[in-house]
């Protein structure tokens, strides 16, 4: 369902404000999202003054630097610092991106940093993926085959067959993309979204899938694949520079193509 | 789930690319032009109604006011027809790329104003 404002609990209130040392010459400001479920109370926005020449320079080294030295209590999720696991996903100055592969010198000003958009807040950062993950799972994200495979070798892949996967198995799941798609925010329980969607076109293309008339005709629903209506958020802000939006006209044109 | 947990913030804080605005513009003068069609029909039917009927729906069209609107209504017009046929060339599975995205876009806005600029001219 459309809603443009926040319900009342979600509504967002000032926070604290987290002094640079002194003698700090290279300050910048970052402001971040926060919500203690234990308090009871709405989420705030506290404001931390970083001393960027004692600092990394991603992002995510400035929330770690933020969490070890200056407050303690902020939550987030974050792994492998180079962009493969996916788990820094979060809205930076109104984009969403991983904050281990940003530089804080790409941005000016003060630095703005919210969870994934539209999502159920578990803490601070930290949102509940679980409805992705099981919409993940619905797509069958796994070779599935009719033929016995070769008993003296694995199935194979031409150069070609193989190229077509690339631009598609680069995605970490992030969700980076489909939480930047109003669509998604709207009517996620029953649309997948452009990471799920670029995920089964990335298994409809597989040349050594055997079931590709099956998946077709799971996505073929008013819901789960049609709410895309190029919006082109998702190619906007895919932080590993991937075409989600490509992916599912490709998927509805391999619907129309097999008519 | 706990039902207490908050909806983090979407539209509040998250910026649209140009695509995006785009694209709820595309959405809005969609419905923008179904009002207009049924000011339409009025001075259609003004028309078929006789000479005195054509002439108070002429005099209501003249104020300033009414002119602001159906010029929007024709820019509504030319704007959503052009973004239309961006629709169609993307149903070919064209015109994704990240690079050219905004490029598009921008396309779409200038052909949609000149399409409204030269109705004006002509009319």
């Amino acid at each position: 369902m459309v809603e443009f404002t926040l319900p009342k609990n979600s509504v967002l209130t000032e926070g604290k404000t987290f002094k640079a040392p002194k003698g700090a010459t290279n300050i910048r400001r970052f402001e971040v999202y926060r919500w203690d479920p234990d308090s009871g109370k709405n989420p705030r926005i506290d404001a931390y003054e970083v001393d960027l020449d004692d600092c990394g320079p991603m992002l995510l080294d400035a929330i770690l630097k933020i969490k070890n030295e200056i407050d303690s209590t902020v939550s987030f999720r974050r792994s492998c610092r180079e962009g493969v696991c996916g788990s820094c996903a979060m809205t930076i100055n109104g984009k969403n991106t991983l904050a281990c592969i940003k530089a804080i010198k790409d941005y000016e000003g003060t630095i703005k940093i919210f969870p994934l958009p539209h999502m159920s807040v578990i803490k601070d950062l930290v949102v509940d993926m679980e409805n992705f993950f099981a919409q993940y799972a619905s797509i069958k994200p796994w070779i599935e085959t009719q033929t016995p495979a070769p008993s003296d070798r694995e199935r194979l892949q031409s150069k070609e067959d193989r190229a077509k996967l690339d631009g598609l198995y680069e995605c970490v799941l992030c969700a980076c993309c489909s939480t930047s798609c109003p669509s998604y925010w709207w009517n996620s329980d029953r649309y997948l979204g452009p990471a799920i969607l670029l995920q089964a076109y990335r298994w409809l293309v597989d040349s050594r899938d055997e079931n590709t008339g099956e998946r077709l005709d799971e996505l073929e629903d008013p819901f789960k694949l049609y709410r895309c209506h190029t919006i082109m958020n998702c190619t906007d802000t895919c932080p590993k520079g991937l075409n989600p939006a490509k992916a599912i006209a490709e998927t509805k044109k391999l619907l129309i193509q097999r008519q | 789930m706990n039902n207490s947990r908050p909806l983090s913030p979407h539209l509040q804080v998250y910026k649209l690319p140009l695509t995006g605005i785009i694209s709820i513009t595309h959405r809005m003068t969609g419905v923008m032009l179904c009002f207009g069609l049924i000011l339409f029909v009025c001075i259609v039917s003004a028309i078929a109604g006789g000479e005195q009927a054509y002439n108070d729906i002429q005099g209501f069209l003249d104020g300033w006011l009414v002119r602001l609107v159906y010029w929007g209504f024709i820019y509504a017009l030319f704007f959503h027809f052009c973004h239309g046929i961006r629709h169609l060339i993307w149903d070919v599975g064209k015109s994704f790329d990240l690079e050219t995205m905004d490029q598009y876009a921008i396309y779409e806005l200038i052909a949609s104003l000149t399409l409204t600029v030269l109705t004006f001219i002509f009319i």
